[in-house]
């Protein structure tokens, strides 16, 4: 088994011969911590014929890609995988881990931290790193009411999986690093379970994670009929709609249209939430916007704390009147 | 067949606006807020009964939690649970999830021979969605997380239909193992007054530490992994600046605002 000198240890993942963004995102996070510390940052690939990924990797600044390919890693299995990943880290002692909270890193990180005996904090939405190179994973709990900073002091790696949309995608250039190679350590026996059927819908960004402008309803939005106000100001805007889970929940919007713990993460320039109460489960998904407005009949919605600008009144009669003003600077 | 849930009790939803975070001691007040069982992980006792009701068997909650939590495991023997195992020790006080995985994975070694464990996917208050692959580690059998539906056919692998982003798979996969579910897979029954009568002649076990053959040293709050090293309300950070006039002042307002900053 090839070598390790890094200490920050990050699983990207692929479908269909494509990386998967969050893996991307968290290599970028690692690079930035890696700076801090002084650590070489590694991304770890597993599948098979993963090699032109391998190289794919190298472009964003990874010092390492420590790839394991074999026919048996070709589709996911969770034991095969966490063998493979352990031995690595056993081998290796990297100092931290990370994945992405996709449902395959969900699965693969609880199993992996239990073989190693180590910590995981769950769906990380930052992380931070002390002068003595502890992780500090901030995570949301209660629905995103409350946030933790979880550290795990004494046993190594200190893991975490990270929520898709917090981080930024790394730039690519120059390939630098080298690939290394893991020995094959999983035989059939491994493969706990038989692939039968998978069914995927067609892969389409949603336009919410590139938007630059979001406009998300809530509960209070109230009817169906009444959702066409929020999308008229985003299309007038240009932008996408976002939505509470209430709205989700009552049909108005689609689950992926959702924003927040158990949804996406947004990264607009202007966020307008119109009739939602601003609770933190929503609000933990939007990153930073440089202008949040909040339109709410009821002035001491927690919605206002979220913003720069608040409007109080019935968006019934406040959208179309918004929408009617800024048409014309459009228009010229 | 032996299906062994696992529940946990967790304070209602409907009364989290009522939460409180101790400044001093930065641990959260629950004062006055009720507990129920952690709604998928009444999926999943919903799934082990119908699967029981087709093939016959036994159905084992069992939960670590403090003894006041007692009435939570009787709602789940109302719903047809045969028995409850109740771990209950102020050494498991403060687990994470290794710590939590782990005793109850030495619970159910200790229970013995088992087809299935089911599990809600993840909980509604820690939500960390980590335990049951954990479980399944320790215990060495194959999981499957994200499940919407689960077939048996005697004599057969089991037919699991699990979640991924964007689509589902569908896998063969025999047991034991461990499989959590989403709510998808099913509605959970109502429980009757019949039902909860018949449950109180249902046997609640509680072990304690020395019930378990528990080696390592990842148990309690101090011999966690993991360990909360700051707990805060976040803050909201920006205070808005209100347009409180009329609806179209307010409008023309906003617009003129947008254009400058260049949205319009």
């Amino acid at each position: 088994m090839g070598s390790s000198e890094s200490k920050i240890w990050v699983f990207v993942e692929h479908r269909q011969g494509q990386l998967i963004e969050v893996g991307l995102e968290l290599v970028q996070k690692a690079l930035d911590l890696g700076r801090q510390a002084k650590w070489k940052v590694a991304a770890v690939l597993v599948g098979h014929h993963v090699s032109a990924l391998a190289e794919e990797i190298l472009t964003y600044g990874v010092n390492e890609v420590l790839m394991a390919d074999d026919p048996l890693l070709k589709d996911y299995c969770n034991q095969a995988y966490a063998k493979t990943l352990a031995t690595a880290v056993r081998h290796n002692q990297p100092e931290i881990f990370l994945l992405g909270a996709t449902a395959m890193g969900m699965d693969l990180g609880p199993r992996l931290a239990a073989k190693l005996r180590t910590g995981l904090s769950a769906h990380c939405i930052d992380l931070e790193l002390t002068d003595a190179g502890e992780l500090l994973a901030v995570v949301p709990g209660w629905g995103g009411s409350i946030m933790a900073k979880i550290s795990c002091l004494r046993t190594r790696p200190q893991m975490a999986t990270v929520k898709p949309g917090v981080f930024d995608l790394p730039q690519s250039g120059q390939p630098r690093g080298r690939i290394i190679t893991l020995d094959p350590v999983v035989d059939t026996k491994d493969i706990t379970y038989r692939i039968v059927e998978v069914e995927r819908e067609e892969v389409q960004q949603s336009d919410l994670d590139t938007a630059e402008v979001v406009v998300a309803g809530g509960w209070g939005v109230g009817a169906a009929e009444n959702w066409k106000l929020i999308q008229d100001l985003a299309s007038v805007l240009g932008g996408a709609v976002g939505a509470t889970r209430p709205a989700v929940d009552e049909g108005w919007a689609e689950e992926k249209q959702m924003i927040g713990t158990s949804g996406r993460t947004v990264k607009p320039k202007l966020y307008i939430g119109v009739a939602l109460s601003g609770h933190m489960h929503h609000m933990v998904g939007i990153k930073n916007p440089d202008l949040m407005v909040g339109i709410n009949q009821d002035r001491t919605a927690p919605i206002f704390t979220h913003c720069d600008i608040g409007l109080v009144g019935d968006f019934k009669e406040i959208l179309p009147k918004l929408i009617t003003a800024i048409k014309p600077f459009f228009d010229r | 067949m032996r299906i062994i849930v696992c529940l946990k009790s967790v304070p209602d939803p409907k009364h989290w606006n009522k939460l409180k975070l101790d400044p001093e001691t930065k641990t959260l007040i629950r004062e006055g807020i009720p507990s129920t069982i952690n709604p998928l992980d009444k999926n999943a006792l919903e799934e082990a009964l119908r699967l029981n009701e087709k093939q016959g068997g036994e159905v084992i909650v069992i939960s670590m939690a403090p003894l006041e939590m007692i009435p939570v495991l009787q709602e789940a023997l109302a719903m047809g649970a045969n028995r409850a195992v109740l771990l209950s020790d102020r050494a498991f006080s403060g687990s994470d999830t290794l710590g939590t995985a782990y005793v109850l994975a030495e619970a159910i070694k200790a229970i013995g021979n088992f087809d299935l464990i089911l599990c809600g996917n993840e909980t509604i208050d820690g939500g960390t969605a980590q335990v049951s692959a954990q479980i399944s580690e320790f215990l060495d059998v194959p999981n499957l997380m994200f499940v919407s539906q689960i077939e048996y056919s005697p004599g057969l692998p089991f037919k699991v239909r699990s979640q991924i982003e964007l689509g589902y798979r569908v896998v063969e996969i025999a047991p034991p193992m461990v499989l959590s579910v989403v709510k998808e897979i099913n509605e959970p029954r109502y429980v009757t007054m019949m039902n909860i009568l018949a449950a109180e002649e249902k046997e609640i076990q509680v072990w304690t530490s020395e019930d378990l053959n528990l080696t390592e040293p990842c148990v309690g709050l101090a011999d966690s992994p993991t360990q909360m090293a700051d707990l805060f309300i976040p803050e909201r950070g920006r205070n808005a600046e209100m347009l409180d006039q009329d609806a179209e002042i307010q409008a023309k307002e906003l617009a003129d605002r947008l254009h400058r900053l260049g949205f319009c």
